[in-house]
């Protein structure tokens, strides 16, 4: 579970500061699957990268599974988003020249899982992200996009985070590929996963279940996706 | 992250740009297959050096004449051209110094040497039977010079393996032959083994005659030009040269050492002195390949450099899935290390493969000691340390959110 309470991030560049975010709060439970959806420039990413434990928030607390890792050092950081959290990012970061099943297993080895256990895990998240098993040697930069995405998204799986976190997922992708992305996302989500996507195209936001909008900083609106079409 | 997992991830990074690794490798293998050649040739001259002073005898001390002094003025002549030790000198050391097995009193000069068809222009050493055992010299063939023929002044010359193959035709046996040195016939008793060794004063190119007709035929004087004595062992080479000294001071009638008109040299003194100059000539060559070692750390350095660079996003993606600062360093630490440590290792065959030949093909006698290994191995690794720490340093600092927006 996420609880955000009133953070607020402010980015200093000499004497000029900027302010990302202006006092957010909300609650994420288990299972839930939320779009955080903004223009650029709206703090969305900001935010994400608080949500991932990249960032620490300037003030407020922010509570992963009741933990405040609001202060947390970067050594607790990394492990903090080692257990807890999986990234999907607009473009792919996938360790090009290698084979599907070591990009996937490449967090459980930073993690200290044996190896033999790794292979298997990975095998288990490559399947559930929607790809068969004729792709796990597969080199990464011999599939198509949409399966690069998917090799991401087994990776994020891998090490059974309590989020996912997407950062614009289908940037990168033709409208026809990134709604196979968002179907594996759809079906994640319907065996119990909890995603956050976080991206400024509508058409992508009304995928999740709830909507949270933000601009310059501050929560514009939080609605179920079903209503947010009559915005 | 396992020691395990580490020597993978280094091996798929390492492996995955072939010709970048192996170009920067080649640097580390000249270095270190310099380091190793050069000093295998220096402590192979070195050994070779040793070898050939020691193969002159055991426990040796030589005393030649020194400077030549006028009456009363300090006018002086070149070391060793003083005509003052005399076959005397070398009796009453045999007779009354303490600590002496052997006493070889020897008359050096140089002359041209003809046989029939050739000539050559080789040392003759004037001199007793005892110089065979306290110079070491041995026979191939034939014998050396006999009391005998020192008694009776026989004209009789043994010769050196050099002087053999110069004078004369292989397969043609000269014991019994006749050669000319300096116009006076000589008959050849013998042929001395080689004792390796080359150059100015190698006891290959001798020729060796009795004292007494070097004196009668060819010097035409009485004087000798070096005393050769063997002491009884290795501890006794102080007692011995101390009492040369003094005996011929005595004998010589001087009161002052410092105006000694010898000079008594051990053995031991000659060792250190050559092994000196052999040290100074190897750490020389040494540090020449060392600079090309220090090149090769440097473009690993600019290797390593360039790649983190060029995987920002990748060092930003694991740090984004959990690694911490000291993964990342271990990371890259462990691929300049791997780079320096393989080079180091192909480095030190090709250096002992090109020491090899030099030996086979250039007849420098060269030595591979565990020392240079060792040094070539310790030196790499440090290198690879030392060259890659930066590098890896400034990858574990990379911060995750601007190292995956790197484009």
């Amino acid at each position: 579970m996420i609880e955000v309470r009133n953070i607020t991030k402010t980015y200093s560049n000499g004497d000029i500061s900027t302010q990302a975010l202006e006092g957010v709060s909300f609650v994420i439970k288990d299972g839930e699957y939320v779009a955080i959806m903004g223009p650029s420039g709206s703090g969305k990413s900001t935010l994400m990268h608080i949500l991932g434990c990249l960032d620490t928030p300037t003030s407020g607390q922010y509570l992963l599974d009741g933990k405040n890792v609001s202060s947390f050092s970067e050594v607790e950081l990394a492990d903090i988003r080692k257990e807890k959290i999986g990234f999907v990012f607009q473009a792919f970061n996938l360790l090009p020249r290698a084979t599907v099943v070591r990009n996937v297993a490449l967090p459980l080895m930073y993690a200290g899982v044996p190896k033999e256990e790794r292979m298997e895990r990975a095998r288990g998240a490559i399947l559930a992200a929607g790809l068969d098993e004729a792709h796990l040697y597969y080199r990464s930069n011999q599939l198509s996009g949409g399966q690069m995405q998917r090799v991401a998204i087994a990776r994020a799986l891998v090490n059974n985070p309590t989020i996912v976190l997407a950062d614009e997922p289908t940037g990168n992708l033709d409208t026809q590929t990134g709604e196979i992305v968002l179907g594996t996302f759809k079906k994640l989500n319907d065996e119990g996963r909890t995603i956050v996507l976080i991206t400024h195209e509508p058409d992508v936001a009304i995928h999740a279940k709830r909507i949270i909008h933000i601009k310059d900083g501050k929560i514009l609106s939080d609605t179920p996706a079903k209503d947010y079409e009559n915005h | 992250m396992k020691t395990t997992d580490l020597i993978e991830e280094t091996y798929w990074a390492l492996t995955a740009n072939k010709a970048r690794t192996f170009l920067t490798m080649l640097g580390i293998v000249i270095g270190i297959a310099s380091v190793i050649a050069m000093i295998a040739i220096g402590q192979g001259t070195q050994a070779q050096i040793q070898a050939s002073i020691q193969s002159a005898g055991a426990n040796l001390l030589f005393v030649v004449p020194g400077t030549q002094r006028g009456v009363g003025i300090q006018v002086s002549g070149g070391r060793g051209s003083a005509q003052t030790l005399t076959e005397a000198d070398a009796n009453a050391i045999a007779s009354q110094v303490p600590l002496v097995q052997a006493v070889a009193p020897s008359l050096n000069l140089r002359f041209q040497v003809t046989a029939p068809g050739t000539n050559t222009n080789v040392q003759v050493v004037g001199t007793t039977p005892d110089y065979a055992g306290v110079r070491n010299v041995q026979m191939a063939e034939g014998s050396f010079i006999s009391s005998a023929n020192l008694r009776s002044f026989e004209r009789v010359a043994v010769i050196g393996p050099t002087v053999e193959s110069d004078l004369f035709a292989t397969g043609t046996d000269p014991v019994g032959k006749s050669i000319k040195i300096n116009e006076v016939p000589f008959r050849i008793i013998g042929i001395t083994v080689s004792q390796g060794g080359s150059g100015f004063n190698s006891a290959d190119d001798m020729i060796y005659v009795p004292l007494t007709t070097a004196q009668q035929y060819l010097a035409g004087d009485t004087y000798i030009s070096q005393i050769s004595v063997e002491a009884a062992d290795s501890q006794s080479m102080d007692a011995v040269q101390q009492g040369i000294t003094n005996l011929l001071l005595e004998r010589h009638k001087i009161s002052n050492p410092a105006l000694a008109d010898f000079s008594v040299y051990n053995q031991a003194q000659i060792v250190a002195t050559a092994s000196t100059v052999t040290s100074t000539f190897t750490m020389l060559l040494a540090s020449i390949a060392g600079i090309s070692l220090l090149v090769g750390g440097i473009s690993i350095m600019n290797m390593m450099l360039t790649t983190v660079t060029e995987r920002t996003r990748e060092i930003g993606l694991r740090k984004a899935i959990g690694a911490q600062r000291k993964d990342i360093i271990y990371q890259f630490l462990m691929e300049s290390v791997a780079i320096t440590f393989s080079g180091g290792l192909v480095g030190i065959v090709l250096g002992w493969a090109l020491a090899s030949l030099l030996s086979l093909l250039a007849g420098i006698t060269t030595q591979i000691s565990v020392f240079s290994i060792v040094l070539a191995f310790g030196v790499s690794a440090v290198i690879g340390i030392l060259f890659g720490y930066y590098p890896a340093r400034r990858a574990s600092q990379l911060n995750p959110i601007e190292a995956l927006r790197y484009e």
